[in-house]
């Protein structure tokens, strides 16, 4: 690899394109200048320390403390899935329902992608775990992210088309299914389109960084190909596991629907 | 035919009460009282304690959506959840031919739903629900958005479902409504039922 490594000093110099925007806003009157300076701070802040956490974490190569750093990683896309909802599932389950499905899909997809594509030496190698894992669970959670938003929504907007079907002899499936089979395809959409976009109106920013980095581009294209599928698996089940667990906690077993049980997020 | 003990929910009840087939049962009341509360109960619309028994087949026993094909709920506010009228009914012909007797066109059924006012709304949830024969109707405001003459057009497909057997609980608050077509009538108060004076 011919890596070209990037000295502190050039990282200032191209700051200064931030701190220009902050001029800007200060003279054109956004009001923005504040929240770009912290902005700033805070990515440059987060981005070394996740550096150093990962160059430890590379180097001690432990299994334990590479499970423990996806553990963290999907607690926090559970709670940034759980954020992201306008109403949610009551008590545990507002959580639950968002970060099983997200938790299991994410780990079985990487593990799929770990021990039969990538083949490292050993198989759990934090250097493509932890990225595989981050890259996988971030499409998982904002597939899940949509498909719930769009499920809970839906179905507390069709109330009385859900209840006339109920009242009338339907099941809970029949009743919801229109409305399921709508926030999975909400939450497929942005896959396909990532999909549909890549190598043409947009260079993947892993692919991009690996190319950056000094891999060959060809290499890096498979990857990036490898990712791809994976996120289609990875978001697939989970999504559908999203779906289909919030569509049984909005009902229940005598075939009711049970608005009672979703809040409205603040 | 249908009989109901101890049901209750939330400050609702205990309620009890027997409808025998071809018997109507007006309850009036104040908004909030309970009424429409007391119907999805007995439908197995809301989660409850108590029980409702068709003969001698208990609610619980049985899966809900078949209670609910012979114990069906009419809520005062129709749903509808296609984009054609048609799509709406199990047996669109049976239809077709219920549509004169509530003074409605014969192609209502093609419409699509938007083009449909309140009133025919609330016909034609009357008719999806009269055409799968439930053994017990639970009407709730059945006629408050039709004038008297389509009212007297629904009372008299209501005479019908009587004549053949049915049970009716009709909550209303046309009082005339309820001398018309109930055989008892009660007062829902508080979340308690009264027998009204007659």
């Amino acid at each position: 690899m011919t890596e070209i490594s990037l000295s502190y000093g050039e990282l200032a110099l191209a700051s200064l394109l931030l701190w220009l925007n902050g001029a800007l806003s200060l003279g054109l009157g956004l009001g923005l200048e504040r929240r770009m300076l912290m902005a700033g701070a805070r990515m440059v802040v987060q981005l070394l320390l996740i550096g150093l956490i990962l160059k430890a974490l590379f180097a001690t190569a432990s299994p334990l403390l590479t499970g423990l750093a996806v553990l963290v990683m999907i607690a926090v896309a559970a709670n940034e899935v759980y954020a992201r909802q306008d109403r949610r599932l009551a008590g545990v389950w507002g959580i639950a329902v968002g970060a099983l499905p997200m938790a299991a899909s994410t780990v079985v997809v990487t593990l799929l992608g770990l021990l039969f594509e990538v083949g490292a030496d050993p198989w759990h190698d934090p250097r493509y775990t932890i990225p595989l894992a981050g890259i996988i669970l971030g499409s998982v959670m904002s597939g899940i992210s949509l498909g719930l938003n769009g499920l809970v929504g839906a179905v507390t907007r069709e109330r009385l088309a859900i209840e006339a079907q109920l009242a009338l002899g339907a099941t809970r499936l029949v009743a919801l299914r229109p409305l399921m089979r709508q926030a999975l395809r909400s939450a497929w959409i942005p896959l396909l389109n990532q999909m549909s976009a890549a190598g043409i109106i947009t260079l993947p920013g892993m692919m991009t960084g690996q190319i950056l980095a000094g891999v060959d581009p060809v290499e890096a294209v498979k990857y990036q190909i490898l990712i791809m599928f994976l996120l289609a698996g990875g978001t697939g089940l989970g999504v559908l596991g999203a779906v289909y667990g919030a569509a049984a906690r909005l009902t229940d077993e005598r075939h009711r629907l049970r608005l009672d049980r979703v809040t409205e997020a603040k | 035919m249908l009989v109901i003990e101890g049901l209750r929910r939330l400050g609702f009840g205990p309620f009890a009460l027997e409808v025998a087939s071809g018997e109507c049962i007006g309850i009036a009341g104040p908004s909030g009282a309970g009424k429409s509360v007391f119907l999805r109960m007995i439908a197995d619309l809301d989660p409850h304690d108590g029980s409702v028994r068709l003969d001698e087949a208990r609610c619980e026993a049985m899966p809900a959506p078949a209670w609910r094909r012979q114990v069906t709920y009419l809520a005062a506010e129709s749903g509808w959840w296609a984009d054609r009228v048609g799509e709406h009914f199990v047996d669109p012909a049976r239809a077709r031919a219920l549509l004169p007797a509530v003074g409605m066109a014969a192609d209502a059924l093609d419409w699509p739903v938007t083009r449909l006012s309140t009133g025919e709304r609330q016909r034609l949830a009357l008719i999806r629900a009269l055409i799968q024969e439930p053994r017990v109707l639970l009407l709730d405001e059945p006629t408050s958005a039709l004038d008297p003459e389509t009212t007297a057009a629904v009372e008299a497909l209501l005479g019908q479902a009587l004549a053949r057997g049915a049970g009716i609980v009709l909550v209303s608050h046309d009082l005339a409504q309820a001398a018309r077509l109930a055989t008892r009538r009660f007062r829902m108060a508080n979340g308690n039922l009264q027998a009204a004076q007659p």
